[in-house]
């Protein structure tokens, strides 16, 4: 016990230090959340008339950005597969970072739940035995369930290995492989789940597809990989972490191939509706061509199309997926590409027409996305925070203290400008310190 | 006594409120009533699902209904919890050859149920349809408004709850807030629901609506005969829907729905569907009858026929 607490109030005192620009970072971070904050505080008072949603477009922007980021958190085990199943190495150093990743997106999630909610006064009726979970009868109760337990799971692979590290012990391998390779079907399952929850609808003919899940997964194994390439190269460039250039090279070979069978399944579903030409059709319609004059998604579709493709012969091309200002660009053009694509592109048009087949145009009041941005930041905290002590630990930079008690900090800016970052790094290489269970 | 049988099986969920306790201290968040909010706003909070409820907890939560509301309205507001008729099953029947789409349907529910004037909800969308084009709800008008009713060439078609037999939006509800009683009629507690609003996805006759703010119904305007899963006012944040008028037809003796009894034309049609010689049976039997999204497998009691 008395460990424990040594380590969280090193980890306290190690989030307080940084740059400057570490700072600016946090800071602004804080100002976005406290602004969301304030945002839901009042819509807690009004209700959420404050948002555009209304009875025909019932679910709107934060299910769509809760939906996305769904696919975030699960694309983490992309990493975990290669580095555990198949015990690939440079993958294996850095496959605890998608774990912080999953778990910052899972956050995400649930707050984006938690706005969208109604009552959130009685969120307790979710819970089993004190409420009542409606399981397993709705996905939705299926949803709750699997996404905390994924979420408990990745914290407590993270938390435990860091908490040896930290103590310079070897992590205990009886107990995090099991519960590394239990994240791998438990990640496919956060997904599963939240495309059927939609695609079980008999009502709405756009999500009540097959191709729902597949597509599903293959866009979330583009999405968010492509955040952490972003994320590694920023890692690599301004802390003193060092990550393999073949790590990302992989990573991005992997994309492609999701990408690839994302585009496709697009293309099939697209070609069944048009060929067909029920009346489902109308839905589709609204996305790609705008329906009886009302087209508000139509130009986000056709740039998020745009975006994948050029992403997919970016990451396909070896040279182009080689140089870093091409691999910087593919990876931000898929990340917006996917965000709309199974976001607003996902969600909207499963209501519009409506089931009367009537059409609301919905889009986002200023209040919506005020909060939501406050929740991306929530996020985006987190995931800082996370880093802010996982890096340093897993460099060797923060650790128990020789008395056992204390803790040991190395590394007071995690920030640093380019030039030390070289420095500081060529002073490493030449007397390489035995980073003790940098590896599992 | 039907719902109040199953209770028995959920006796071990009694030690709810105790659990609940420790856990609403431990979060005191944002959303909980204030500290020093009155005893009965913690009632409400702790209130358990309307179908897990002994006698005695319905007896002390429907006066404490009725004294929240009369103090609000300022009238004597009853609220009932009458149990299902045995051996009935409601259905509705709509004559679309005598619907003249002139909405007084509408504005009779709105009336008789205490929906919100502002703003505006209503159970009843009448769709206005093109002769030529039949029953085809992509050609449907939804806000006509023209001099005078009908309008040469069409036709109208009101839509409201179906109560489903296979009702997809209470399979849905995450925590069981929306179920189907003995009778057929589909509920929501409204006590219950989180208002997440997924049953108004899973509907597919647009037959949910929501409570997006606190609604507004003037004091005069009340209805005060209100039943616990019909008309009561609603809170902010939950779902409502269309209970063919719970309150008015499960007394004994029983009245027609609000909207039957308005119809200027006698195109509405209420009655037992278990009651071999009752007037719906002999519609069903006698008239062309269909019913809407068939191939949904909702299996609605709502038929729409043409008597002419
Ligand atoms: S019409 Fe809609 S709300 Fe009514 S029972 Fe059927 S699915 Fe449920
Ligand atoms: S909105 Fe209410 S009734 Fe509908 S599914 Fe959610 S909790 Fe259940």
């Amino acid at each position: 016990m008395k460990n424990i607490w040594n380590f969280f109030k090193g980890t306290l005192v190690l989030t307080a230090r940084g740059s400057t620009a570490y700072y600016c970072w946090v800071a602004g971070l804080i100002v976005l959340m406290v602004i969301g904050a304030l945002t839901y505080l009042v819509q807690l008072n009004d209700g959420l008339i404050i948002t555009n949603m209304r009875d025909q477009v019932s679910w709107g922007f934060y299910i769509s950005n809760f939906t996305f980021l769904v696919g975030v958190a699960a694309a983490a085990v992309l990493l975990v597969i290669p580095a555990y199943v198949y015990n690939w190495k440079p993958i294996k150093e850095i496959a605890l970072l998608g774990e912080l990743l999953a778990v910052s997106a899972i956050v995400m999630c649930l707050l984006f739940v938690t706005v969208d909610i109604g009552r959130p006064d009685r969120f307790w009726h979710l819970i089993p035995f004190v409420g009542i979970l409606n399981f397993p009868q709705s996905l939705l109760a299926w949803d709750v369930a699997v996404l905390n337990t994924y979420l408990v799971l990745n914290l407590t692979i993270a938390v435990y290995y860091l908490y040896n590290l930290y103590y310079r012990r070897e992590p205990n391998k009886k107990f995090m492989t099991p519960l590394l390779l239990f994240s791998i079907p438990a990640a496919i399952s956060i997904h599963t789940v939240t495309a059927f929850l939609y695609n079980g609808l008999g009502a709405r003919p756009f999500w009540n597809a097959s191709i729902l899940a597949p597509r599903f997964l293959a866009s979330a194994f583009c999405s968010g990989p492509a955040f952490m390439i972003l994320v590694f190269l920023m890692i690599r460039r301004y802390t003193r972490f060092q990550i393999k250039d073949e790590a990302i090279q992989k990573i991005a070979e992997l994309i492609a191939y999701a990408m690839f069978i994302n585009l496709f399944l697009l293309g099939a579903e697209i070609f069944k509706e048009y060929y067909t030409g029920t009346i489902h059709l109308a839905p589709m319609q609204y996305l790609l061509q705008g329906l009886h004059g009302h087209s508000a998604l139509v130009p986000w579709i056709w740039t998020a199309m745009l975006f994948n493709f050029s992403a997919f012969m970016i990451f396909l091309v070896p040279d182009t997926r080689r140089n870093n200002t091409t691999l910087v660009l593919g990876c931000v053009l898929i990340f917006i590409g996917v965000y709309i694509e199974k976001g607003m592109g996902l969600v909207i048009p499963g209501f519009v027409p409506d089931v009367l087949h009537e059409i609301y145009e919905y889009v986002p009041t200023g209040m919506e996305m005020a909060l939501a941005i406050g929740i991306w930041a929530t996020g985006l905290f987190v995931f800082t925070m996370l880093l802010r002590v996982a890096i340093p630990i897993m460099n060797g930079d923060f650790h128990v203290a020789d008395d056992g008690v204390g803790f040991h900090i190395g590394d007071n800016m995690f920030f640093l400008r380019r030039a030390d970052r070289d420095r500081l790094v060529a002073d490493s290489d030449e007397e390489p310190a035995t980073k003790s269970g940098k590896n599992v | 006594m039907s719902n109040k049988s199953q209770c028995d099986k959920h006796a071990f969920q009694q030690s709810r409120r105790k659990v609940l306790k420790g856990l609403a201290a431990g979060v005191g968040a944002l959303a909980l009533p204030a500290p020093n909010a009155s005893a009965s706003a913690w009632e409400a909070f702790f209130q358990k699902n309307f179908r897990e409820l002994d006698r005695d907890e319905l007896k002390q939560v429907l006066a404490r209904l009725e004294s929240e509301y009369s103090k609000e309205y300022g009238k004597d507001v009853t609220v009932k919890a009458t149990l299902p008729i045995e051996g009935v099953k409601y259905g509705y029947g709509l004559d679309l050859s005598r619907c003249i789409g002139c909405r007084r349907c509408v504005y009779a529910c709105v009336g008789e149920n205490n929906q919100s004037r502002e703003p505006q909800i209503h159970w009843i969308r009448v769709l206005q349809l093109n002769k030529e084009k039949g029953v085809a709800l992509e050609y449907a008008e939804h806000y006509y408004n023209p001099e005078e009713v009908p309008v040469e060439g069409h036709f109208y078609m009101p839509v409201q709850c179906q109560q489903c037999e296979n009702p997809p939006c209470t399979k849905v509800c995450p925590v069981q807030a929306t179920w189907q009683e003995n009778d057929g009629i589909v509920v929501v507690d409204y006590n219950w629901c989180i208002g997440c609003r997924y049953c108004m996805a899973a509907c597919p006759y647009g037959a949910r609506h929501f409570n997006w703010t606190k609604g507004k119904l003037p004091k005069e305007e009340m209805n005060p005969e209100t039943h616990y899963l019909g008309n009561r006012p609603r809170p902010t944040g939950v779902v409502e829907k269309c209970t063919f008028c719970i309150q008015r037809t499960r007394e004994q003796p029983g009245r027609y729905p609000a909207c039957e009894e308005i119809c200027p034309v006698g195109a509405r049609k209420f009655g037992n569907l278990l009651d071999p010689k009752g007037e719906m049976r002999y519609l069903i039997e006698n008239k062309r009858v269909f019913i809407l999204k068939e191939d949904l497998n909702t299996q609605p009691k709502f038929f729409y026929f043409y008597a002419t």
